[in-house]
C-alpha cells in the first residue's frame, strides 16, 4: 500500500490528468493526436478506448457468468480509480462489484480464497505497484494451489490493474512488473496494448480457469483504437499465449509489449517511409506462456532482433527473449546481436525531463534498429 | 468533585465524524492504556469436573467418547510419525501435543463447514474421517496422496472433507478464508468457513487485513486462534503487546471469545456459538483458544533450548486436556482403564500398518512433476516434460525409475 496522499492524486481521472499535461507541454499533444489516430486492425469505422474495451470486456463476462465478480479499491461507488469499471456498480449491485477496504492483501486474499471456493473473482489493484502488498497471494496462494493440492483445487481469478510508467508519478508508481509475474510457473501473464486487445485478452483471462495477471498500461486508458467487427462480439476472445504480428516485414524483427507496441510500429513505418528498412512488429501480447514460435520464425525470416519494453533490462522480458533465441535455431539465423531497448535501469524519476529519458521513445528505437542493419556477426 | 465527575454530570454529545459514530465529545484527555480484561470461558476444571451445573453438556456417550477417542489417536499417530522423521524415514512432522481439545472445535462444525487450517490441525480431519491411510499416504508423498507427492509432510487437503490444502506461508490462510466465507455468503448455503491460526501468525499483516475484510465484508467465517504460548521459540510476550489476541477482534468490531483450549466442552460450546453467529448473522467471530504447546514447533525445532523440560512436564502434568477429557468420561462412566489400554493397543497396531502400507507405496509417476502446474500442459511444459522422458530412456541407469507408479 501506497501511502494514502499519494493514491488520492491517482484517483484524479486520468483525462484530467492528461489534460492538464498538455497543457504544460505542448508537444505531447501532437504526440497524442498522433497516437489516437493511429490504427492497424479495422477499417469498419469503429473505434474504442483501452478503457472502453476493458469495461465492455467486463460487463460481457459479468454478464455471461454470475460466478465472476469484482472486488478492488474504488471499484464501485467511485467507478474506479481510473474509470475502467464506470456503470458495473449500477448494473450488478454491491454483490459483484465490492469496493475494498485499503489492504491489498486482504483482499486479494479474499478473491484467492472465494477462487478456491468456486467464484471468478476479478482482483483490481488500483496499479500494479500496490499489488507488491500482496504479491504473497499471488505467487505462494494463487498460482501453485492447483500444484501443490494435486489438481484438487482451481484458482480461476483474474488479477488486473494499471502496469508499468505512467507519468510523472515518479519511482513508486512506475515500474513493469512483466519480468516478476512472468517468472512464476502456475501463473499465466498478459500484456495487452491496443483496444482489442485489452477486451480479447481480459475476456480470455476471465474465462481462463488458471490464475491470470492482466498488465494494463494507464497511459493507454485513453487512446482509440479501432475494432473489428469480431472484438464487438461478446464472443470475442484472443488465445493467451499467443503473439501478433502487428506489421509484416523482411529486414528486421521488433518484439514488443504494452505501450512499447506502438513506439515499436511507429519507428517502423518511420524508416519504412524513409526506404531504410521494412521492419516486422510482434505484438507479444502473452507474457506468459511466451510465444518463442512466433519470433524464432519472424528471426528466421528476417536475421534481426530488437526487443522493446518499458520494463528494466536486467532479467527483463528481452532478457528472455535472447536467451530463448539463443538457445533456439534461430541462433544461426542471426546476421547481428540481439539488442534490447528497455527502461533505464533506475528507479523512475519525477521531473518530466529526467523521466523521459528513462524510458524509449520513437527516436531511440530507430537508433537502435539502423545500429542493428549496419551491425554483422564477425564483421 | 473531581473533573471527571462534573464532566459525567454535563450532557454528552455524540461526534459527528464518519469515522467514530459511537464516540462522545468530552472534555477531559483520556491517555488509554488498556481495556478491561477478556475473561476466559470454562467448562471444567483440569480434573474434568464441570463447575457450573448449567454447563454440563448435553451429548450422548458416542459423541463423547468419539472426540475422546480421536483426541487419543491423533496422539499415538503424532508419537509414531515423530519417530519415524527421527529415523529418517520422512522428511518433517509437526505434533499436536497439548493442543488436542481442539478437536471439541471440529465437533461443533457441520461437515460442510469448510477448514482453512495452518498446519497444527490435523485432529479436525480426523475427526471427519480421514482415514489413517490418508494420513500415511501424505507423509510419505506416495502415488495415493492426494498432493501427488508435492507437499510437505502435515500439509493435507482433501475436497471430501471440506478441508483446504495447507499452505506454508503464515497467515495467508486467513484473508482465503474470508473470501470462501463470501463465497458461501453467496450461494445461499447454511455453513460457514472456520479458519485456525496460532498467535504467532497474528503478527503478520494478512491476519490484520483478514479480520478488517471479513468484518467489512460481513463474512461467516470463524477465525480460531490456537494461542499455545510459542510461535517455534518467541514466547507470546515476546509475540504481542495488550489482551492476547481475542483484544484484536474487539478492535475490529467482531464478535470476540475466549476460552480455555485445554478444555474440550469450552471449545465445542463457544464454536457452537460462534458457528450461530456466523452462519445466521453472517457474522465473523473470533475465538482465542489458550494452551500450550507440549511438543516442539515441528521437526526441525528443539524446545529444549528455549524452555525447561520441567515446565513442559509442569504443563501435561497438571492441565493435560486428554486428561481432562478422560477424567469427565470415567466420572461420567463412559470410559475406563480397560478401554483406555484397548484404544490404544489398537490405534497402534492400526497406525502402524497404514505407516508400512504406505512405506511400500511406489512414488508418484514422473509425468506428474508437470500436471496441474495449469489446467492443461503448455508448450513449455510438453518441452521439458519430452525432455525427461528421453533423458530417462537414454539414460536407464543413472535414472531409476522403477520405484515410481507407471505412467
Amino acid at each position: 500500500m501506497s501511502s494514502p496522499l499519494l493514491k488520492k492524486a491517482l484517483v484524479v481521472p486520468i483525462t484530467s490528468v492528461r489534460q492538464a499535461l498538455l497543457r504544460s507541454n505542448p508537444g505531447m499533444l501532437a504526440n497524442a493526436a498522433l497516437l489516437s489516430k493511429r490504427g492497424y486492425n479495422s477499417k469498419n469505422g469503429v473505434e474504442m478506448t483501452v478503457r472502453d474495451a476493458l469495461n465492455a470486456a467486463l460487463e460481457e463476462e459479468m454478464t455471461a457468468d454470475e460466478k465472476v465478480y469484482l472486488m478492488g479499491e474504488e471499484v464501485g461507488q467511485y467507478n474506479g480509480a481510473y474509470k475502467v469499471s464506470k456503470g458495473l456498480l449500477d448494473k450488478f449491485g454491491p454483490k459483484r462489484v465490492i469496493d475494498t477496504p485499503i489492504t491489498e492483501s486482504g483482499f486479494c486474499g479474499l478473491a484467492v480464497g472465494s477462487a478456491f471456493s468456486g467464484l471468478k473473482p476479478v482482483c483490481e489493484f488500483m496499479t500494479w505497484n500496490f499489488a507488491m502488498q500482496a504479491i504473497d497471494q499471488i505467487v505462494n496462494s494463487a498460482a501453485k494451489t492447483h500444484y501443490m493440492s494435486g489438481g484438487n483445487v482451481n484458482c480461476p481469478i483474474t488479477f488486473r490493474g494499471p502496469n508499468g510508467a505512467a507519468a510523472g508519478v515518479a519511482a513508486q508508481h512506475s515500474q513493469c512488473f512483466a519480468a516478476w509475474y512472468g517468472s512464476v510457473p502456475g501463473l499465466k501473464v498478459v500484456s495487452p496494448w491496443n483496444s482489442e486487445d485489452a477486451k480479447g485478452l481480459l475476456k480470455a483471462a476471465i474465462r481462463d480457469p488458471n490464475p491470470v495477471v492482466v498488465l494494463e498500461n494507464e497511459l493507454m486508458y485513453g487512446i482509440s483504437f479501432p475494432m473489428s467487427e469480431a472484438a464487438l462480439s461478446k464472443d470475442f476472445t484472443i488465445e493467451i499465449g499467443k503473439a501478433k504480428i502487428e506489421k509484416e516485414g523482411s529486414d528486421i524483427t521488433l518484439v514488443a509489449h504494452s505501450r512499447a507496441v506502438g513506439f515499436a510500429l511507429e519507428a517502423a513505418n518511420l524508416l519504412e517511409k524513409e526506404g531504410i528498412c521494412k521492419a516486422e512488429v510482434i505484438n507479444l501480447r502473452s507474457i506468459r506462456p511466451l510465444d518463442t514460435e512466433t519470433i524464432i520464425n519472424s528471426v528466421k525470416k528476417t536475421n534481426r532482433l530488437v526487443t522493446v519494453e518499458g520494463g528494466w533490462p536486467q532479467f527483463g522480458v528481452g532478457s528472455e527473449i535472447c536467451a530463448q533465441i539463443m538457445e533456439s535455431e534461430a541462433f544461426d539465423y542471426l546476421d547481428a546481436p540481439v539488442v534490447r531497448v528497455t527502461g533505464a535501469d533506475i528507479p523512475t524519476p519525477y521531473a518530466k525531463n529526467l523521466e523521459d529519458f528513462a524510458f524509449p521513445d520513437v527516436d531511440v528505437i530507430s537508433r537502435v534498429i539502423k545500429r542493428s542493419l549496419n551491425k554483422k556477426i564477425g564483421a | 468533585m473531581s473533573s471527571m465527575d462534573a464532566h459525567k454530570k454535563k450532557e454528552r454529545v455524540r461526534v459527528h465524524f464518519p469515522g467514530a459514530v459511537d464516540s462522545h465529545f468530552s472534555q477531559v484527555l483520556e491517555i488509554r492504556e488498556k481495556m478491561e480484561p477478556i475473561d476466559t470461558f470454562r467448562v471444567m476444571d483440569t480434573d474434568g469436573t464441570v463447575l457450573d451445573p448449567s454447563l454440563e453438556p448435553k451429548v450422548t456417550e458416542e459423541f463423547a467418547t468419539k472426540i475422546y477417542k480421536d483426541m487419543l489417536t491423533l496422539s499415538i499417530m503424532d508419537l509414531i510419525l515423530y519417530e519415524a522423521q527421527r529415523q529418517g524415514r520422512i522428511s518433517f512432522y509437526m505434533t499436536n501435543a497439548g493442543e488436542e481439545a481442539y478437536i471439541g472445535s471440529a465437533a461443533a462444525l457441520e461437515l460442510e463447514d469448510e477448514i482453512f487450517g495452518q498446519y497444527r490441525e490435523a485432529g479436525t480431519l480426523l475427526y471427519r474421517g480421514f482415514t489413517l491411510d490418508q494420513f500415511m499416504n501424505q507423509c510419505y508423498s506416495n502415488d495415493l496422496d492426494y498432493g501427488k507427492g508435492r507437499q510437505m509432510p502435515v500439509h493435507y487437503g482433501s475436497k471430501a472433507h471440506h478441508f483446504q490444502t495447507i499452505s506454508s506461508p503464515l497467515a495467508t490462510q486467513l484473508p482465503q478464508a474470508s473470501g470462501a466465507a463470501y463465497a458461501l455468503k453467496r450461494s445461499g448455503k447454511k455453513n460457514c468457513v472456520m479458519c485456525y491460526f496460532g498467535e504467532g501468525a497474528a503478527s503478520e499483516g494478512d491476519f490484520h487485513a483478514a479480520l478488517n475484510i471479513a468484518a467489512t465484508t460481513s463474512a461467516p467465517v470463524i477465525f480460531f486462534c490456537r494461542n499455545n504460548g510459542f510461535a517455534i521459540s518467541t514466547p507470546a510476550n515476546e509475540q504481542y503487546k495488550g489482551d492476547g489476541i481475542a483484544s484484536r477482534g474487539v478492535g475490529y468490531g467482531m464478535h470476540t471469545i475466549r476460552v480455555d483450549g485445554n478444555d474440550v466442552w469450552a471449545v465445542y460450546k463457544a464454536t457452537q456459538e460462534a458457528r450461530k453467529i456466523a452462519v445466521e448473522k453472517h457474522k465473523p467471530v473470533l475465538i482465542e483458544a489458550m494452551t500450550y504447546r507440549v511438543g516442539h514447533h515441528s521437526t526441525s525445532d528443539d524446545s529444549s533450548a528455549y524452555r525447561s523440560k520441567k515446565e513442559v512436564e509442569d504443563w501435561k502434568r497438571h492441565d493435560n486436556p486428554v486428561v481432562r477429557m478422560r477424567k469427565w468420561l470415567e466420572a461420567k462412566g463412559w470410559w475406563d482403564e480397560s478401554k483406555e489400554n484397548a484404544h490404544k493397543t489398537e490405534m497402534r497396531k492400526a497406525v502402524l500398518k497404514s505407516f508400512a502400507a504406505a512405506e511400500k507405496r511406489k512414488k508418484p509417476a514422473v509425468s506428474e512433476l508437470f500436471n496441474d502446474v495449469y489446467d492443461k500442459l503448455t508448450p513449455q511444459l510438453l518441452e521439458q516434460k519430452k525432455e525427461i522422458e528421453e533423458l530417462i530412456k537414454k539414460y536407464p541407469d543413472h535414472y531409476d525409475t522403477s520405484n515410481y507408479k507407471a505412467e
